[in-house]
């Protein structure tokens, strides 16, 4: 069985493709997309530490429980960002990042 | 077996996600998304973390992979090919994570030196013995079914074929532990929903009739 040293690699690496593409990409859904991608690779390591760290014999569901409302807020998350989005588009007509501008001091 | 399952989803989730940054086009960004975090959920499920692993899957492919698409299509984006990358965002966006990734590297290989850090097997036997814990602590709290009634104990003990129930241990940890977060996630929840209606009422007062 894999170890718990290669998930957390695993891990680490999709949060540096996460991290990669929200330095990159230029479309603000991808952006979103890519900041999505970044939780989950979070909530690989708290699973991947809550079944190494067993109490009594049974895998820590303190971890997991938190991946469960991390899943919670995502999907919240998710919800209000496109909504920002929506309306973002409609008063621009744009969801580049380089033409939005305003707030650059 | 098991090595196998793991280097298979690990590759799944991680080409998914080179594919989400690689890709122009929006919709099929979304696609690899989706197939990123089915490689996620097939991970979660070999950690043992069913419950987990099938709401990933619930709430990311059937919800969240929804909406995207459904706002990509909705706002009709050209295509993406007309947007110049600047090379500085590229070498940034590059070297950036790979620092990222050494320093993991880095610790990986310093933190665990000499110990063991594989994984327990959660074995029949061990099942076993973590039951009769189990219901040692919970029959101090009077509430809580007897012994021979409780499924996770029934689950745990089964003689032909004893499973990890996991789903009830998280709805007890849940409901025992964190009954306090829970109320303020469904409040969480609440006041999303009202932020997004009004996020997308069109503001069409912009011209009151009244005055």
């Amino acid at each position: 069985m894999a170890s718990l040293n290669d998930y957390l690699f695993v891990s680490g690496l999709l949060f540096a493709i996460g991290l990669s593409g929200v330095i990159v990409r230029r479309n603000i859904i991808v952006i979103f997309m890519c900041l999505e991608l970044m939780l989950a690779a979070a909530s690989l390591t708290l699973v991947a530490f809550s079944r190494f760290n067993l109490s009594n014999g049974l895998p820590d569901y303190n971890g997991q429980v938190f991946v469960f409302f991390i899943i919670t807020v995502a999907a919240a998350e998710v919800a209000v960002g496109l909504a920002i989005i929506v309306a973002l588009y409609r008063a621009r007509q744009t969801i580049n990042v380089e033409d939005l501008t305003s707030m650059r001091g | 077996m098991e090595t196998l399952a793991f280097y298979l989803f690990a590759f799944l989730a991680v080409a998914g996600g080179i594919l989400l940054v690689a890709f122009r086009n929006p919709v099929s960004s979304a696609l690899s998304m989706v197939l990123s975090f089915v490689g996620l959920a097939g991970l979660f499920i070999g950690l043992n973390a069913y419950f987990v692993g099938i709401v990933q899957i619930l709430v990311y492919a059937g919800a969240i992979m929804v909406l995207f698409i459904f706002i990509i299509m909705l706002l009709d984006l050209n295509d993406e090919k007309s947007i110049k990358l600047r090379s500085s965002s590229v070498v940034a966006g590059i070297v950036i994570p790979l620092l990222l990734v050494a320093q993991i590297l880095g610790v990986i290989q310093t933190g665990y030196q000499g110990e063991p850090n594989d994984f327990k097997k959660i074995t029949s036997d061990s099942m076993k013995k973590s039951a009769e814990y189990f219901v040692q602590v919970d029959e101090d709290k009077k509430a809580l079914p007897r012994k021979e009634q409780s499924a996770i104990y029934k689950s745990l003990t089964h003689e032909i074929s004893p499973k990890l129930p996991d789903t009830n241990l998280i709805g007890h940890t849940i409901f025992k532990s964190y009954n306090y977060p829970l109320q303020v996630m469904g409040a969480l929840l609440l006041v999303a929903t009202i932020g997004v209606v009004i996020l997308s009422k069109r503001s069409n007062k912009q011209a009151p009739a009244d005055s």
